[in-house]
This record gives structure tokens, sequence and C-alpha cells, in this order.
């Protein structure tokens, strides 16, 4: 129906063809993604009985992609704004560390608070020094990572925390609730209030702007150093959050260098999922569809008991593909 | 291909330069963007190539130097076909492009620019020295001298032009095809663009002029080639066309005149734009007062300080003295939102850069600067937002398929309506044009000017920038000259001339700069 009325406006001028293809570009970009994804579905589908049971897909996969599929989400804002945050697995170990603490110490939702407003507030200064100190925010990111990993470091004094004498912080990611736990019901409300921030409210307009043209939204009197500020903010508290989520699963911290290409896995469900690196450009749902098409090769390989050497290298091969259609998108575009 | 003993040796090309376009067409996806153009350009000619946006003139550049390959006919080159794979090809035939978009290195030296790919080498080694003598020989060549080691993204634009001329004739060029040289070049080193032009064709370079200023064309051509829908309409001498029968033959009509009225503004219409010593960065003590209903012109120099005089205005760069009000609220220290809260819009001097979102939709980039009133609480409303963005369109006359397809999509003329679509969004009660009609084709322009004077009649303050003198004498009731940072005149009514506008904006620099 809106699709009508936008016609109605003017007289149509321009060849059908031609405008069918370019208003078509945003749904031929998620099949481009959904396709493979759902030939990959089905093929697994076919090959492993065991795939399709309700163990392996909403176990083995979504419950324990959830903390990435909460970075990947607030991510893709943090993309599209014309940003970058290699930080969060650094605050992902950070607010695991402090949310551990608390919960040993004081009630758990004390501790799930907190620990996410850390988060926020990592993310708070990421913006500020990419915003005003104008670095670049793959260096700003990445030297917060270290701050952020020596900061938990220092407050853990290097330690590590289970909480199997308290485990009433583990009912936040555990609590079976229509046949799903309730991690995969908070990711889902994440990921939904994120696709809906970006998709229908002025703050998505802006994060498109601020990343597509960032000289013509100041102009067009978007503040976009904000606007990129907030995205950041949204990242940490997302890290966090899936920091407290993952806590709440293992019911233990992890150390850093067990975390750390975390913010890699992220970036590549990311890109595989068509949001592009240079801004501008991107969805949340896709982003969604890119990490459970990582998550699906990981998956494949344990079913098919493959050799899971191999994962690396074949997920390298997509993002290649990925980033390519990306280039080549862009320059039909001009 | 370094060696200097190659000069000596004739290419196949200088044998017989004429460069013959027979019977050639191409399509994009399905649309035809040539059909069956037959012309010849002769060899040290300047042969310019004419039309509307979309007319195929840049396709058609694009085709004889290698970009395209055409899809049905042939190109010539000193009577041989010729099948160009890119520009590479072409180039080794000694067809060059000086593109709008420059290609320099900014952090190489004017020199090792000049020599970039084709630098004379020994055992790997740059030879300096030789590179230096083959530069002083090209310097005396072409007529004209950049200094040698300044680093290339510190020259301005005209100059960086030259070098690519430079680089050109270095690889032994003898065709050059200009796309649109003198837009973004200031008065005077359009003047000294083309001399430039005139000697290379006068040494026997032939030189394909694209652009869409005919007074330069009817300057500097020898033959004009006029294209309209893909179609060759006519070749013409230059010396027998004025700009009326260039244009009469691009539209496929008569233009009528190219600027509406002057409704002059009532002397009694209230103040809305008071600007008092306004100093900010480029802008050094500039005053100036814009009553409702008055269109008033900038002119000078680029680099005179008039697109950052509109930028202080807006409150894009930080005043740091003077004073600004709107409707007598002071706005000086504004920045751009806050001013489009009081009233003033501003349209960028360059849509690709400071305007638009290219890949988002024509809708998003009309909406950008007013998703506050076309939301509620954050939240965009796309029914009221549907409706105000087509009344915007509507009111600029914006022709497009549909308001989702990118804006990148829209030729030109109806990228630049798009952010007066905008700015009409933002029902402002001052607007700063700069350079409102640059890269738009002549049906655009017209429209252009129509609005910009509806919205005088409408109460507006506007102010419009323009390298194009014309444009600023067409339009404005008044027009003020910037030199320097500074206005050095104000004329209105018959002191409105091209003269007196190049005299206040040259000043005394006009005897040392020439």
């Amino acid at each position: 129906m809106t699709e009508a009325s936008g016609i109605a406006l003017e007289p149509v001028d321009g060849s059908a063809s031609h405008f069918t293809w370019r208003r078509f570009g945003g749904l031929w970009r998620t099949a481009g993604i959904l396709i493979p994804f759902l030939i990959f579905f089905i093929t697994l589908a076919i090959a492993n009985g065991q795939f399709l049971t309700r163990q392996n897909l909403v176990v083995n996969i979504l419950y324990l992609q959830t903390p990435v599929l909460i970075i990947a989400a607030a991510g893709t804002l943090v993309l599209i704004a014309g940003g970058l945050d290699l930080s969060v697995a650094a605050t992902f170990v950070l607010a695991e560390d402090i949310a551990a603490q608390l919960a040993l110490h004081t009630n758990p939702v004390v501790a799930i608070v907190v620990a996410i407003a850390c988060g926020a507030l990592v993310g708070l200064v990421n913006g500020m020094v990419v915003a005003y100190l104008r670095i670049n925010a793959l260096i700003a990111t990445l030297a917060m990572a270290f701050v952020v990993s020596g900061i938990a470091e220092v407050a853990t004094n290097n330690t590590f925390y289970s909480l199997f004498d308290k485990p009433s912080l583990g009912k936040f990611a555990t609590t079976n609730f229509l046949g799903a736990q309730s991690a995969i019901w908070i990711t889902l409300v994440v990921v939904v209030l994120l696709g809906m921030a970006l998709w229908r409210t002025t703050f998505g307009r802006y994060v498109f702007a601020a990343g597509g043209n960032a000289e013509a939204a100041r102009l067009a009197g978007v503040r976009v150093s904000r606007v990129r500020i907030a995205t950041f903010v949204l990242s940490g508290a997302a890290a966090a959050l899936a920091g407290v989520i993952s806590l709440a699963q293992t019911l233990t911290t992890t150390p850093y260098s067990n975390e750390s290409s975390l913010a890699f896995t992220v970036l590549a469900g990311i890109v595989v999922g068509g949001t592009s690196i240079m801004g501008g450009d991107g969805s949340v749902t896709r982003t969604v569809i890119g990490v459970l098409f990582i998550a699906l090769i990981q998956n494949g390989f344990d079913l098919l008991q493959f050799n899971s050497f191999l994962i690396p290298l074949v997920t390298g091969v997509i993002l290649i593909m990925a980033v390519s259609i990306d280039v080549w998108l862009r320059q039909r575009r001009r | 291909m370094t060696d200097p003993s190659d000069e000596v040796v004739p290419r196949p090309s200088a044998a017989n330069g004429d460069v013959e376009v027979v019977g050639v067409s191409k399509r994009f996806g399905g649309v035809p963007a040539l059909s069956n153009v037959t012309l010849t350009i002769r060899r040290g000619e300047v042969h310019a190539l004419v039309g509307e946006n979309g007319a195929g003139k840049s396709t058609l550049g694009k085709i004889i130097s290698g970009v395209y390959s055409p899809d049905g006919g042939e190109v010539r080159v000193g009577g041989e076909s010729v099948t160009f794979r890119s520009p590479r090809d072409a180039m080794d035939r000694g067809i060059v492009t000086i593109a709008q978009e420059l290609a320099i290195v900014p952090y190489l030296n004017v020199m090792e620019n000049v020599f970039l790919g084709a630098e004379p080498k020994k055992l790997g080694f740059v030879r300096r020295r030789v590179m230096r003598q083959r530069y002083e020989e090209l310097s005396d060549r072409v007529g004209f001298h950049l200094p040698a080691t300044q680093m290339a993204g510190t020259l301005t634009t005209a100059d960086q032009q030259k070098l690519e001329i430079m680089r050109a004739l270095s690889r032994d060029a003898s065709t050059i095809i200009m796309d649109e040289p003198s837009a973004a070049l200031s008065m005077h080193e359009v003047y000294a663009l083309h001399g430039v032009i005139r000697s290379l064709a006068a040494s026997g370079t032939t030189v394909i002029l694209i652009s869409h200023f005919l007074s330069e064309v009817l300057d500097l051509a020898g033959t004009v080639s006029i294209l309209r829908d893909g179609r060759l309409v006519r070749n013409a001498i230059a010396a027998e066309e004025t700009e009326s029968s260039l244009i009469e033959s691009m539209l496929g009509r008569s233009l009528g005149q190219a600027f509406p009225d002057k409704r002059l503004s009532a002397t009694d219409a209230p103040v809305i734009l008071e600007v008092d010593d306004l100093v900010a960065p480029g802008v050094r003590g500039a005053s100036l007062s814009v009553r409702a209903g008055e269109i008033v012109g900038i002119a000078g120099l680029v680099g005179s300080g008039r697109s950052e005089f509109a930028h202080a205005l807006y409150g894009a760069t930080r005043v740091t003295g003077g004073r600004i009000s709107v409707g007598g609220v002071d706005v000086t220290h504004h920045r751009p939102h806050q001013s489009l809260r009081e009233g003033i819009a501003m349209i960028p001097e360059s849509r690709k850069d400071q305007g638009l979102l290219m890949g988002r939709p024509i809708s998003e980039n009309v909406s950008l600067a007013r998703l506050g009133a076309l939301s509620h609480f954050g939240i965009m409303s796309p029914g009221s937002e549907r409706s105000r963005v087509a009344d915007a369109l509507e009111q600029v006359r914006v022709k497009m398929a549909s308001v989702r397809t990118p804006v990148s999509s829209l030729s030109g003329g109806n990228q630049q309506k798009v952010l007066f679509a905008r700015t009409a969004l933002c029902e402002p009660r001052v607007l700063i044009a700069d350079e409102p009609t640059r890269g738009v084709d002549v049906g655009s322009k017209r429209t252009i000017y129509d609005v910009l004077v509806e919205q005088a009649a409408a109460g507006l303050a506007i102010i419009v920038i323009s390298s194009e003198l014309e444009e600023v004498l067409g339009l404005a009731h008044r027009v003020v000259v910037m030199r320097d940072g500074h206005f050095v005149a104000e004329l209105s009514g018959e002191e409105m001339t091209q003269h007196a506008v190049l005299e206040a904006a040259f000043g005394e620099s006009a005897t040392t700069a020439s």
C-alpha cells in the first residue's frame, strides 16, 4: 500500500525495469544472505537427522549465540553510523567480572543493572574519544579494549569467579518460558527494539545519515557527534548485557584471553549480513541472519564430524565473499 | 617507453589524428544512452559536445576514452578502427581524459604526480635529475609553470587540472577529453584554463570539451556537436552559433527567457536578516541586511569568502565576532540545528559532499532536516512524512519514479531540487543558496530560478551565491561583491553590470594577478 501511494506522487518518467531494480535493492540484499542461509539450513537438515531437533536448534545454536546476537545487533548501529567497536570483548569480560562480584555480595538485580551501566559508560567513553578527540574508531576502541581488559584484570586481581554457591543470577538466562530460555527472549526483545529504532525512529534516520555522509548530515541539522556517541553507548551496554547473560549461562567468568576474538566474531556476523563496513547502510535483520549463518557453519561441522580446524578457513572465505558483494553493489549504485 | 628517443618516432595516431565516431550506440540496462551517433573530430581542433544532462555527451566522451565500449558502431583513430577495453588502451593511442574528479596523489609533489607510473628509472631507482629535466622541458612546452616540488594536494583545483594536462602531455597525448573542466574553477582560473586550451589546440593537440557553459563553448570551440536524448542533433561551426541557437537545439525548443522577471520587493518590507560586522574563518568583517522578499546575490572569486560567509551565517563554522539576527532574534552562535529552528536554511555548495545521502531514498533526503515535525516521541509518522515530502517535491517540481528510489538515481538537476525540497520543508525565513545550479542542466536551471523567485515572493529573504555572474545578475535585486573576506561593493539597479562586479571582485589584485 505504501508503495502504491509512493508512485502516485508524480508522473512516472523513468523506465520501469530501472526503478524496480533499485526499489527492491534492499529486499534483494536481504535475499542475498537469506537464500544461502536457507540453502545451508536445508542441506544440514537433510544431511543430519539431529540437526532439526529442538536441542540442536534452540540450545546448541540459538541459546549459545545469544551473547553474540545482542552485541552484533548493537554493533550494526555503530557500523551504520560510521564507527566500529573493537572493545566489546573487553566490555563483555568486565561486565562478567562486575556482575559476578556483585552477585556474590548483593542481590542479582543490582549486579545486572550495575554491570550494564558500566558497559554503557565504557561505550560513552568510546564515543567521546571518537567524536571529540576525532580519533579513528578502530584505534580508539582498540585502545579502549586494552584499557578495559586491564581494568577488569586489576579489579579481579586476575582470579575467576564461580557462582555455584549463589546460583540465583543464573535464572536471568536459563528460566524456561514458552519452550525457550529467558536468554533467547531477552535477545529477541533487544534485537527487535534495535531493529525498530533503526527502521522507524528519527534516531535511526540520523544513524544512517551520520554514516552515509557526515558533513551533509551536519549541515542538515543532525548532531552527528551525539548520534555516534549514542551508538557506542548502545554497543557498550549490549556487550555488558551479553556478558551478564554469558555469566548467567555458565555461572563462571571467563578470562579476556579466551574472549578476545569475540569482537571479530561479531564483526564477521555483521558484515556477512551485508552491513557496510563503510557506514551508511545495513540492517539488524540481516545481521541476525549473518550471525546465525556463521553459527550454522560451526554447528554443521560438529554434526557432520568434519575437521573443526577448517571452520575458521570457511568462515574467512564466506566473509570475503560477503564483502565483495558489498563492494560490487556500491559500484553499481554510482 | 620513457626513453626520450620515443618522442621522435611518429605514433600511429600522429599520422592523421582525426578521431571518428561511426554509428555508435550504447544502452544502459535497456535505456538507450546513445543512438547511432556519427561525428568526426579533427586533429588540433577544440571540439565541444553540448547537451542537457542525460543527453549522452559524457557517455560519448567515455566511449572515446575507453571507459565504456559501444554496443554498436565503432571508434576510429587516424582512419583505423580501434577497440578500447580500458582507458589504458585509449591512452596508448594518445587519448587521455581529464575528468571532473581529478586523479592526483595528494602527498606526492607536482613532478612525481606528472610522471606517476612512468618515472625515468634505472635499476628500479627513480632518476630524479632526469625527471627534473624532463619536467622543465614539459613546462616550457605547455607554457605554464607549476612549482615542481610542491605537494600536489596543496594546489588549487585549477592548478591540479594543469597538472593533469601536463601528465597527459608527458604521455604524448594527441587528444585530451575535458569533462566540465571549468565547473569548479573561479573566474580568473577559468581565463587561465581557456588560455591553456587554446595553446594546446594551437600546438596540434585535439581537445574534446564537454561543458555546460555555452559562452565557454562558443569562445573556445571550433566545432560544436549538439546531442539530445542520445542522438546527434547537428554539428555546427561555433562561430556561426549563439547561445540561444545552441539551447534551442539542445532542448528541441526555445527556452524563452533565461531568467524569470524580477519582482521588486516592497521597500518597506521588514528586514529579516541582519548581519553586523561578522567575523569567522574566511570572513573578516562582513555586514549585510536582507528584507523579506528580497534576493541578494553574492559575487566574488572562489576563495573570496562567499561560502565561508554562508557557513558562518548558518552556524556551520564558529563565529568569532559580530552579530547575526533573524527577525530580531540573536542567532550569532547558533549551530545548524538551531539555525534551522530559527528559520535559516542553507543549500550547500556541493550537493554530493555536503548535501545528499546518495544511497538513501529521495524521501529520507527530503525529510532529514525536519524529522522532529514528522515524528511523535522520536518515532516516525510514515503517513505525514509521505504527504509532506510529496508536497515539498511538488513545490520544486522534481520528476521521479518513486520517492523510495535512492537519490543517486536522479539527474543532477533533480538532485539539486531535492535539496530545495528539503529546505522548503523547514519553512525557513532566510534561504542561503550556494551555487544553486552547479552541474545542473539548462531545463532544471530555469525551474530552480523560478523556485527561488517564488520563494522570495512568498516573503523569504534569499541569498544567492554563484560563480556564474549572469546568474547573480539575472536573479538578484541587489548584488554584493566579496573580496578577501569583506564585502567590497554593493550594486543595485543600473549599477549591476558584469564589468562593475568584476572590477570590484578583482580590486587592486587584478593588475598583479594577470
